[in-house]
């Protein structure tokens, strides 16, 4: 199969999908993480939660990623395949991964591994597929 | 044992659908080809404009009350199927719904990335 402009753009997307989805999720996470549970529902606790939120870098960053991760996703369901893109995107979990041990040290099991590298094979061979199968609805 | 049954269904079909019907709202919007910031814009404010957003903005806020009720009465492991299960509804309904080829390889992808997400939930169980 030869590679087209529709395929690198795609590509590229799904990059972007499979990298800012776990970085927006581990962000978020380590941001509300150092919050700590609230006390209680409180107007005091509720202010505190709602300055912590506004004043967390890692809680922006990880918003921001999100947003990304979003706007990829919508962006490239406008051209390629929903049957393409979900499965394809499923490489996150390699990410997440990858990020958790490396990042957070997390402990990543044998048959985590394992499930990473089934999911690569059959990312691999959905991305043998074409993109689009249909044209604009 | 009903109510687990419904909800399940609920966050598994609703949670897919949701994205099979933003999927169908983007395509009606069209390829984007400009990737400017205003343009980008323009394009968020054409698929508001389309209804099929709207179907699946609810149906996505449906599957995560659906999602949260559920994990109030059951454990965490109730993610596993529902998580592996969505990528063959995805493919399902991107066939049936949104008309695309999905071949015997791309089946054969699903089906492999369906049995390792399976394999990395089940994994992250203690012990």
């Amino acid at each position: 199969m030869k590679p087209s402009p529709l395929h690198f753009k795609t590509y590229i997307l799904i990059l972007l999908i499979v990298i800012f989805g776990p970085m927006g999720n581990l962000l978020l996470g380590k941001g509300m993480k150092s919050l700590g549970a609230m006390a209680g529902w409180t107007p005091a606790e509720l202010a505190r939660f709602v300055t912590f939120v506004l004043t967390s870098q890692f809680v922006w960053l990880g918003i921001g990623s999100l947003i990304v991760f979003f706007v990829a996703y919508a962006l490239v369901l406008s051209w390629a395949d929903y049957s393409f893109v979900q499965p394809a995107s499923a490489f996150a979990y390699g990410t997440a991964a990858v990020l958790g041990h490396f990042v957070l040290g997390e402990m990543v099991s044998p048959v985590q591994w394992a499930g990473i590298m089934v999911i690569c094979l059959g990312v691999l061979i959905v991305t043998r597929t074409p993109p689009r199968t249909t044209e604009t609805i | 044992m009903l109510t687990e049954m419904v909800l399940f269904f609920l966050v598994m079909v609703a949670g897919t659908a949701g994205e099979l019907c933003m999927a169908r709202a983007m395509r009606t919007v069209g390829e984007v080809t400009d990737f400017r910031p205003r343009s980008l814009i323009a394009v968020a404010l054409r698929a508001l404009r389309v209804s099929w957003t709207w179907v699946g903005l609810g149906l996505m806020t449906l599957a995560f009350f659906a999602l949260l009720a559920v994990l109030a009465i059951e454990n965490v492991s109730f993610v596993v199927p529902v998580t592996a299960l969505s990528y063959l509804v995805g493919a399902l309904g991107g066939s049936l719904f949104l008309h695309e080829r999905v071949t015997g390889r791309r089946w054969a992808g699903v089906l492999l990335v369906c049995a390792g997400v399976t394999l990395v939930l089940l994994g992250k169980r203690p012990g």
